[in-house]
């Protein structure tokens, strides 16, 4: 088992245990935080296949914008530590098992396709892929038309959350 | 680079069932939107391990991964936004609680 | 000439026709349409009979015009009208009696007089009160179907003109049917008394009877010959040949045909056994009795008979002995002769005993004919209709005259019943006289009367020609007519008033008694023109126009029968002994307990309406009551359809219980309802609201599918 396999293996366990935990621990804060650790884990992976920019964004707006906004979020609607009592609902067997179906089905799919046991190859010296990424999402050739859709997508958000959630008591 | 490309993919369909479990049996209102955030990274890791291991030179890849991350960011806010807004009123964020669209 | 001849029955047609549909309401302007249309006619008939005299050998040129009327084939019958000498004679006398007792009509309906006070239509009027000076009394009310009455007599008139006129069996039949439907109108005229309509009823199935029989005969000449114009069929091969064709029976042709037809006339001129009606139709007005049994119907009966008389004696000459319908004829015409008379002379209602001597007399005229005295039988129809009209006229103005005294003194007695009468040629002197004439002409009072004639001519037929049993028979119902005529005078004119309505009877208007002049003249004058030329004294200073005027239809002139003192002692006899006993018998009776003749086999008429009651009304009437209506129509045919239509109700709730309601109903309509309602109700619980609900039933569906997919089509 080479290096990247150990790693590998060691940054899917964190990941599956804090996925993990996340859906099953009591307190919600501790679930934000877990989807901290589950996210920071997902970074790493970024990194380990030379996504070295999307690891970073992975870092800054995934756990730097959304799991804080999580943490506020569960600020925001805390009364009385309703921690208390079952989080999960009654009938939870029903999602595990079809989980669980989900899961055999796709591991199923996958193991049997023969092109997805290909190793990755090299990526050639002359290939920047930060610089292609950078122009690839402002080129009119490639997906400047989706970047700036997201942008105005962003924009929407921004001002839907922040009609949404504006106290309107005044 | 040793690791075969079904590690990935099976990493995130685990991830991606957890994340679904999560959003099927959690009471918490949040606590399914962490579960759908679980979901979106599982795609995100299948993108990225498509990008990386068919054609690294093509981008394509790598920014469907962002516009993902952008489209991620916006629903957990307008979500999160919504969710405050109904705790506001009803003063719950139990999902089985808010079934005003009952029949 | 035949334009005229057409043209004779149109009047009192048209007449009907105005009276019903335009003047029923005006009675002056009735009366005048209808008697000015008999009026028209009569003159119309005078003018031809006048012409019909100037022709010599009329009886070979007679005035005859024919069409082709319908189609039969390749040939046409023929219709049209003919006046031979035979129908020149009749139509004189049915002009003059029918104009007569038209007038006559005027006065007997009261025309004039004021309404009734609750005289009602239908029924007889019943007098009215006027006030004079303060003194209330009754008088005679005006009838109130007056227009109607005109109406239906002209109908009448027109039906027998028909009949005369016509020179064929079909307008002959057509004439006949129409006073058959006439008489039925007429003796129910008075429609609100059960007995008229009884009577009504009586007399139009009585001659129906007839009827068929004579249609039956009319059907076999017209198979037989081919036609029904009595020029054709009277044709000597045509005869000869219906006489030697045999048919059934054991009769030829000839004689069935003959047979039939008299059935016919039994049925009209009221012979035995159909002779029921004739009595009973005495419930009519007046004159309608004297309409229907002298002036007209009945007399078409014998103008039938004596019309085919070729045919009847077809085979037959003067000498043979008589052929089997003959024999028929004669014996019925003399059996009906005294067995009627027997029955007059025990009748009490004037009317009655008119009827009862018609009825003999047309068994003298049948008999005539049966034994072959062809001129004879027609002259005593022609003078026996004179008179016989003369004399119900005359019992009309006397019942009228006794209903006066009724309404004035207010003594409810019958104005019928002779022996509520008496003394009343004082009270009614044209009356008196002018019935006693036709008294004595229906007797047969030598010379003077026309009856006296007519008669002694059949008596010296039937005794020189060797029909003995006739003669005799006939002998003695002559004997009796006289008996019961005197009878009838006696106790109506001489004596005293026996009731106090009686005593105030009055004489009848003008309108009624000029009739009965006119008539009586008629019947003393019309005897002189047959005088036997071997009459000793007067024979021979008249010709016997008679003879050679109506003999001349025939073929052959009839011979005249030799002159034998034997009938004519004989008529004497019987005439005269039969007027001096009735006078002798009845002076003196004065109640009908005095009267030795009132036995009850006569007074009921031998009981044949209780025979033909028990024989055949009553298993008609059962027939049609029990039989046809309650056990076949309201049993059997009803029961069926009630129980089709319980059977179709049962089916319909059946289809209803069992199938439409629980079936469609139940199962596939509110089944259905019920099934989409709680499925409806069952499956909105899916949606719960809850959102993570949904989404694992997505998702479990999603994942079976994959399944499905995966497992069913790799």
């Amino acid at each position: 088992m080479t290096a990247d396999q150990i790693i590998f293996i060691l940054c899917a366990v964190v990941i599956i245990v804090s996925a993990l935990m996340v859906v099953t621990t009591r307190k919600l804060i501790h679930a934000a935080l877990w989807l901290v650790a589950a996210l920071f884990g997902v970074a790493i992976l970024y990194a380990v296949l030379q996504a070295s920019f999307l690891a970073v964004v992975q870092v800054v707006v995934y756990i730097g914008a959304i799991a804080i906004l999580f943490i506020f979020a569960v600020m925001l609607t805390r009364r009385e530590m309703l921690d208390k009592g079952a989080q999960t609902r009654s009938n939870w067997w029903l999602p595990a098992l079809l989980g669980l179906l989900i899961l055999t089905g796709l591991v199923f799919l996958i193991i049997g396709q023969p092109a997805f046991s290909r190793t990755a190859s090299e990526i050639p010296a002359d290939v920047d892929t930060l610089r292609n990424l950078g122009t690839a999402l402002v080129s009119p050739d490639a997906f400047v038309l989706p970047f700036e859709v997201a942008s105005v997508l962003l924009l929407a958000a921004l001002v839907g959350a922040v009609y949404i959630a504006s106290d309107k008591k005044k | 680079m040793s690791i075969p490309l079904s590690w990935y993919l099976i990493l995130a369909a685990a991830l991606f069932a957890i994340g679904l479990f999560g959003v099927l049996s959690r009471k918490n209102a949040i606590a399914i939107l962490l579960g759908v955030e679980l979901m979106l990274n599982a795609v995100n890791i299948n993108l990225v391990a498509f990008w990386r291991y068919m054609d690294p030179a093509k981008m394509t890849g790598q920014v469907f991964a962002i516009i993902v991350f952008a489209v991620a960011a916006a629903e957990v806010a307008v979500g999160l936004a919504l969710i405050i807004s109904v705790y506001r009123r009803r003063k719950t964020v139990v999902a089985d609680e808010i079934d005003l669209m009952k029949w | 000439m035949t334009t005229l001849i057409w043209l004779l029955p149109l009047p009192p047609l048209i007449s009907f026709f105005v009276i019903l549909l335009f003047t029923n309401m005006r009675k002056a302007l009735s009366h005048n349409i209808a008697i000015g249309a008999a009026g028209l006619s009569c003159l119309g008939s005078m003018i031809i009979f006048i012409r019909a005299l100037g022709v010599k050998e009329f009886g070979k040129h007679i005035f005859n015009s024919s069409i082709n009327w319908l189609p039969t084939g390749s040939t046409w019958l023929k219709i049209g009208v003919q006046i031979d000498p035979l129908s020149a004679a009749v139509i004189f006398f049915v002009a003059w009696t029918v104009l007569a007792i038209f007038v006559y009509s005027i006065g007997y309906h009261n025309f004039g007089q004021p309404k009734g006070d609750h005289d009602v239509a239908g029924l007889p009027p019943h007098g009215a009160t006027v006030t004079e000076n303060g003194h209330k009394h009754i008088v005679p009310s005006i009838e109130p179907m007056y227009a109607r009455f005109f109406a239906f007599i002209s109908l009448f008139a027109f039906g027998m003109y028909t009949l005369v006129i016509s020179d064929n069996l079909l307008t002959l039949f057509v004439g006949w049917e129409i006073m058959g439907l006439c008489s039925y109108l007429l003796i129910g005229f008075w429609f609100g008394k059960p007995s008229a309509r009884d009577a009504a009823i009586k007399a139009f199935m009585t001659t129906r009877i007839g009827d068929v029989f004579m249609l039956l005969g009319i059907a076999f000449v017209y198979s037989f010959t081919g036609s029904l114009s009595f020029s054709e069929i009277f044709k000597p091969e045509m005869l000869q040949a219906l006489a030697s064709t045999p048919a059934f029976f054991g009769l030829s042709a000839a004689g069935i045909i003959g047979l039939l037809l008299f059935i016919g006339t039994v049925g009209k001129s009221a012979q035995w056994p159909l002779h029921v009606w004739l009595p009973d139709a005495m419930e009519g007005p007046t004159p309608v009795s004297a309409m229907i049994h002298a002036a007209t119907m009945v007399s078409a009966g014998v103008y039938l008979v004596i019309r085919m008389f070729p045919l009847i004696s077809a085979g037959w000459t003067e000498g043979m002995p008589l052929n089997t319908t003959m024999s028929v004829i004669a014996s019925i015409g003399a059996f009906t002769a005294l067995f009627a008379a027997t029955i007059a002379v025990a009748q009490n209602d004037i009317k009655r005993v008119l009827a009862y001597s018609t009825i003999s007399q047309l068994g003298f005229m049948i008999a005539a004919l049966g034994i072959g005295a062809y001129v004879a039988a027609a002259f005593h129809l022609i003078t026996h209709a004179f008179f016989k009209a003369l004399l119900f006229l005359g019992s009309g103005s006397v019942i009228h005259g006794m209903e006066h005294g009724v309404l004035h003194t207010g003594d409810h007695v019958e104005p019928q019943d002779m022996f509520n009468m008496g003394g009343l040629r004082k009270r009614m002197p044209i009356t008196f006289w002018t019935f006693l004439i036709g008294g004595f002409a229906l007797s047969g009072f030598p010379i003077l009367t026309a009856g006296f004639w007519s008669k002694d001519e059949i008596f010296a037929e039937a005794f020189g020609n060797g029909h003995l049993v006739v003669f005799v028979v006939l002998a003695a119902a002559a004997f009796l007519t006289a008996f019961y005529t005197m009878r009838q005078i006696t106790l109506t004119f001489f004596g005293k008033p026996r009731t106090k309505a009686a005593e105030h009877a009055s004489e009848t208007p003008w309108t009624m008694t000029v009739p009965l002049i006119v008539l009586a003249v008629f019947a003393v004058g019309y005897g002189w023109v047959g005088i036997p030329e071997q009459f000793p004294g007067l024979g021979g200073l008249i010709p016997n126009w008679f003879h050679e005027f109506v003999g001349g239809t025939l073929a052959e002139l009839p011979r005249v029968v030799e002159f034998s003192w034997v009938p004519l002692i004989t008529s004497l006899c019987v005439a005269l002994g039969g007027l001096f006993l009735g006078w002798l018998v009845y002076r003196k009776v004065q109640t009908p307990e005095q009267d030795f003749l009132q036995i009850p086999v006569l007074k009921n008429k031998w009981y044949f309406d209780e025979i033909y009651n028990f024989i055949f009304v009553k298993p008609a009437s059962w027939i049609a009551e029990k039989f046809t209506s309650l056990y076949m129509d309201q049993t059997v045919i009803d029961g069926f359809l009630h129980s089709v239509a319980r059977f179709s109700l049962f089916l319909g709730h059946a289809f209803r219980n069992y199938f439409d309601k629980p079936v469609i109903n139940e199962f596939l309509g509110d089944g259905t309802g019920n099934v989409v309602k709680s499925s409806g109700s069952g499956l909105r619980k899916i949606q719960a609201g809850r959102i993570q609900y949904y989404m694992v039933a997505s998702i479990a569906v999603l994942v079976i599918f994959a399944l499905l997919f995966y497992f069913l089509l790799a």
